[in-house]
């Protein structure tokens, strides 16, 4: 298609014929009869070869020398790349992606070499047969209270690493009522059912890469400056992408790698999937956190100081600094707080985003404290909270867009039964199991990303083509996506033809920071409002609209969070300590929900991932060698089905069009946070013991 | 790739001698372990023979009440065998506590016994294991603890057996029938499994060749009053952190007879014999079961990542026993 002008323009509200209803899963019968084909499953043109990557076997050193001889005697193995012999590339900056370029080893499976084969079995070998002889220098891996940590800049999400309020520390000094305490939570790993996997074929004028990603536009303006290309010689595509969890909202460094095999071999289409083991070190993972938390209040609970002050680890090589304080900026309400960020840079691999960085682990942390602080004070919990509830939005002073959390929580308490709940913990036995029950508040901002657009085509016949480069990594977006653009041109969802998950579709922006279906679906509602001021309701075949949605959301005026609240009922055995789920409730207020059935997918999805992360997920790095040796889904414990028994989410009703034309705000992540900390509260109320570490492994209650 | 040749043996004393011709060759069976370690580079085997399709896979009753189990019987098979259920329930309880039920329609029940640790260093070739690798160190010392062994461990080695079959089997008094290059023998589950040494690289007093054919288990007054339980970090799908068969015959409240093993605390499953000598002729109590388990834990050695095993037998040990009696009762 010809250049299309491009409008911006602030888009109507949308009315909701289509969204609120069920619809089926756009690509559900593709996806269980095995038609949708993955990342390294599209067919290609040409003989397709495989990539394997070695990896380095020390934490921080050099690569002395590449031995590639017998791995090129092996029958099949065309060429092994390494950081002499790999294409050059144009922009080094990124360190992370700055892959096969020089001699240094960052961190423990950095790619040192990569091979490329005729089979995957034949790439397979060799690189075991590629021998590489590193000089191992002192490294530093281990992140705990005595690591040396920065400030940085500024924390994910560009937020302030810093804030103070008041006089935290004399407030703290004079509160009735105190806590402090450091919570701790492990690496995790997103671990998504398909690996980072890519086929990438360049033809001498033009990358093609086959992705799995939550991006396809941010893959092609991240890896074209890197490669030396222009943003046009590079096109990405994901049409069916096999999970992500934030994993891969950006490109890391095997997307660089196969790029690599591809420029060193023109014409013909290189496929790379990432091995589990090797997802552990160079595809982004959730940094361990530690979180001191003091909270001083008076006796009856009214908070009188927050102070959060956490600290995460980064790689030397890049920074990224885990927001864990930044929701206790907005929670509750108290004249004096404090928030700090710190981090440790050490010699391992890059952390990323994995399900609600900063809210998740920081809410752990400080809905834990909220919960010893009701214990201390002889409150309910959720009385407690309750009685915390701000006017306007602690941190910016705004309005909230319509926070319910304290619905949330009385809604929750009563579905789930909390009323006459034993104040006193270890109160209840039934056989060998204490039983407990335990509540957390969640949160997560509503988050908007500018410069999507978006094109409506008339293909005649009351049918429309809706284009828009947005990825669905499992979500549900390629369902939700034709509801809104069904209910924006005000036809049926079956006159909808979506096209998603290539970049020569219009600009998107990531799957990511639960802010694809709000900020792609302002672009479509944009795109349909102005194709029908265009072009009417009986547009002719071939008609066509671009547009781009300016910001929709009154963010000046407004703090703009979604709220939740999370019940658990745990179990804890009495004579082994194994913790049991019983019932795990959550509560939402999201804004519309604009598909019940892929939303509560959503946020059960993200229950069990909080559930997982309490119970089971730790990623454990060897001191010794910066190697995380849990690096497989048997050693890396992610709920199994058995784990996750009586599992329920529901909202409420509720349109948001401060937020989105089409009154919705984002689901993908609230549902994993405050999880664990309801979890890590129950098994207090179970057994008296109070554990402040994730995961809640059964030696923690052995002797409770 | 590494070519390796596949033979599908059409009986046992064929498998055998393919295999004890050949240092390179490997028995094959449901292949649930091996053909992983196929793919991570621990095994390297130049010939696999296929022994999961021999005639093997019969479970018959013997005529003192014990059975007689086809070293390819199915583990699925196994647990749901009627006789094994009524007659041996820590066996049908200690399998359908291991693994999926994916693994278990697939894997056999001798490969079950012969499986390897999963001990992380072990199954990492890009990291030193005396198992994998005799003489090259032993990474776990000092590393990732969590699974390691308690009691009967070596410098050279603390992995754990990961079977729970092997444990229910041991307790049970077990025989495993061996082929091998010289004919039949007979060897007690208790003395099937080795503790490491010097030679963590042997699991098992198996010579390179010998085949189990089968496995018998007595008839037995005390196992159809036997059970197997399990504490593992998740409900599912999780190798034991310690786990305990158990098989107690009462005179009211005293011991006639009992037996117990354990596994997740040793490099081989650990048949409990100080603990039920303490406890043989005694009450069965909460107290007399816990000091029988610390008799038999007086030997063991703990870090601060192992430390909580032994607490945790010792506790699932009484607990098991008190199940039983209380069933009995």
């Amino acid at each position: 298609m010809s250049a299309d002008i491009v409008t911006q323009l602030v888009p109507d509200v949308v009315d909701a014929r289509a969204m609120g209803r069920h619809l089926d899963r756009q690509d559900g019968v593709e996806k269980v009869t095995g038609a949708a084909t993955y990342a390294v499953e599209h067919p290609v043109e040409g003989e397709v070869l495989h990539a394997w990557l070695v990896t380095s076997t020390t934490a921080r050193g050099r690569v002395l020398r590449v031995d590639a001889s017998d791995a090129l005697d092996h029958p099949g193995v065309l060429r092994v790349l390494d950081h002499e012999s790999a294409p050059r590339l144009a922009d080094t900056e990124d360190r992370e992606l700055t892959v096969l370029q020089d001699d240094r080893i960052a961190f423990r499976g950095q790619i040192v070499a990569l091979v490329v084969a005729t089979s995957s079995e034949a790439a397979r070998e060799g690189a075991l047969l590629v021998r590489v002889h590193q000089d191992e220098e002192p490294a530093e891996v281990v992140f705990d209270e005595h690591s040396a940590t920065y400030a940085p800049e500024e924390v994910n999400a560009g937020a302030e690493t810093d804030t103070e309020v008041g006089d935290p520390d004399a407030a703290f000094a004079s509160a009735p009522v105190v806590i402090d305490a450091t919570y701790v939570t492990p690496h995790e790993f997103n671990s998504p059912m398909e690996p980072h996997a890519a086929t990438a074929t360049w033809d001498g004028a033009l990358l093609t890469l086959h992705d799995s990603t939550q991006a396809v536009h941010a893959v092609r303006t991240t890896l074209a400056p890197v490669l030396g290309l222009a943003p046009e010689q590079v096109r990405v595509l994901a049409p069916y992408v096999g999970g992500g969890f934030g994993s891969k909202g950006l490109p890391h460094a095997p997307e660089v790698a196969v790029a690599l095999a591809a420029l060193a071999l023109p014409g013909r289409p290189v496929r790379l999937a990432v091995t589990r083991q090797q997802m552990f070190a160079l595809t982004g993972y959730r940094t361990a956190t530690r979180s001191r938390v003091r909270l001083g209040a008076e006796p009856d609970g009214t908070l009188l100081v927050v102070r959060h002050d956490a600290s995460s680890q980064t790689s030397r090589i890049k920074e990224f600094a885990e927001q864990s304080a930044t929701a206790a900026r907005m929670m509750y309400a108290a004249p004096h707080r404090a928030t700090t960020h710190r981090v440790a840079a050490l010699d391992v691999p890059v952390p990323s985003w994995m399900r609600a960085p900063g809210e998740m682990p920081g809410m752990h942390a400080q809905e834990v404290a909220l919960d010893e602080l009701a214990v201390a004070a002889g409150i309910d919990p959720i009385d407690l909270r309750e009685r915390n509830e701000p006017e306007v939005d602690p941190e910016s002073g705004r309005p909230f867009n319509g926070r319910r959390l304290v619905e949330c929580l009385r809604v929750g308490a009563d579905r789930f039964g909390w009323s006459g709940r034993p104040a006193e913990a270890r109160a209840r036995a039934e056989g060998d199991w204490w039983v407990g029950t335990g509540v957390a508040s969640a949160t997560y901002p509503m988050l908007f990303s500018p410069g999507n657009t978006a094109r409506i085509r008339s293909l005649g016949e009351g049918r429309y083509g809706v284009d828009v480069g947005a990825v669905d990594l499992g979500t549900g977006a390629r369902t939700v996506l034709v509801q809104i653009a069904a209910d924006a041109l005000q036809v049926a969802p079956d006159c909808i033809d979506l096209a998603i998950g290539d970049t020569d579709l219009p600009f998107a922006t990531v799957a990511g920071g639960s802010s694809g279906t709000s900020s792609w679906g302002s672009a479509i509602a944009a795109a349909a409002q102005q194709f029908r001021h265009d072009h009417g309701s009986s547009p002719d075949p071939g008609l066509h609209t671009t547009a781009a949605s300016g910001a929709y959301a009154d963010t000046e005026g407004h703090a703009m969070h979604s709220f939740g609240a999370v019940f658990a009922e745990a179990r804890v055995h009495r004579w082994t300590g194994e913790v049991r789920v019983s019932r795990l409730h959550g509560v939402y207020s999201v804004g519309r929900v604009i598909n019940p059935m892929t939303a509560r997918s959503q946020l059960l999805g993200a229950l069990t991932m909080g559930l997982s992360a309490a119970l089971h997920e730790e990623g454990w790095r060897d001191p010794r060698t910066g190697h995380v040796v849990t690096q497989d889904l048997a050693t890396y414990h992610v709920a199994a089905h058995a784990d996750v028994r009586d599992l329920q989410a529901e909202w409420l009703e509720e349109e948001d069009h401060l937020a989105t034309p089409m009154g919705s705000r984002g689901i993908g992540e609230i549902g994993i946070v405050g999880t664990s900390a309801a979890i890590a509260n129950a098994t207090f109320h179970a057994t008296g013991v109070r554990v402040r570490s994730l995961p809640l492994t059964a030696d923690h209650f052995l002797d409770a | 790739m590494k070519e390796l040749t596949y033979h599908r043996a059409t009986d046992a004393a064929e498998a055998v001698a393919l295999v004890a011709a050949d240092s390179d060759a490997r028995f094959l069976g449901g292949g649930t372990n091996l053909v992983d370690h196929l793919k991570l580079g621990v095994a390297r085997p130049g010939t696999l023979v296929d022994v999961s399709r021999l005639p093997l896979d019969a479970v018959e009753e013997l005529p003192d009440g014990g059975l007689r189990i086809g070293a390819a019987v199915r583990n699925s098979d196994l647990a749901a065998h009627p006789v094994v259920r009524r007659g041996f329930p820590a066996v049908a309880r200690a399998l359908l506590a291991g693994a999926s039920g994916q693994i278990r329609h697939q894997a056999t029940t001798a490969g079950n016994l012969l499986q390897r640790t999963r001990c992380v260093y072990f199954q990492d070739v890009t990291t030193p294991c005396n198992k994998r690798e005799p003489g090259s160190g032993c990474s776990a010392l000092g590393g990732y603890g969590r699974y390691n062994a308690v009691l009967g461990a070596s410098e050279a080695c603390v992995a754990t057996h990961p079977s729970d079959l092997a444990v229910a089997l041991t307790a049970l008094d077990a025989v495993a029938v061996v082929l091998g290059p010289d004919g039949e023998r007979r060897i007690p589950l208790t003395e099937l499994h080795r503790l490491p040494g010097h030679h963590p690289e042997r699991d098992t007093v198996l010579d390179h060749g010998d085949l189990v054919t089968a496995v018998e288990l007595p008839g037995s007054a005390v196992a159809p009053a036997s059970t197997y339980a399990k504490a593992r970090d998740r409900a599912s799908y999780a190798f034991a952190l310690v786990s305990v068969a158990a098989a107690v015959d009462l005179d009211g409240d005293v011991v006639r007879d009992v037996r117990l093993a354990w596994g997740g605390v040793a490099h081989r499953p650990w048949r409990a014999y100080v603990a039920e000598e303490a406890l043989r002729g005694a009450v069965l109590t909460e107290e007399t079961a816990r000091e029988a388990a610390a008799a038999e834990l007086a030997a063991a050695t703990t870090t601060d990542q192992t430390a909580y095993k032994v607490a945790m037998v010792r506790n699932l040990t009484a607990h098991t026993l008190l199940r039983l009696a209380g069933g009995a009762r």
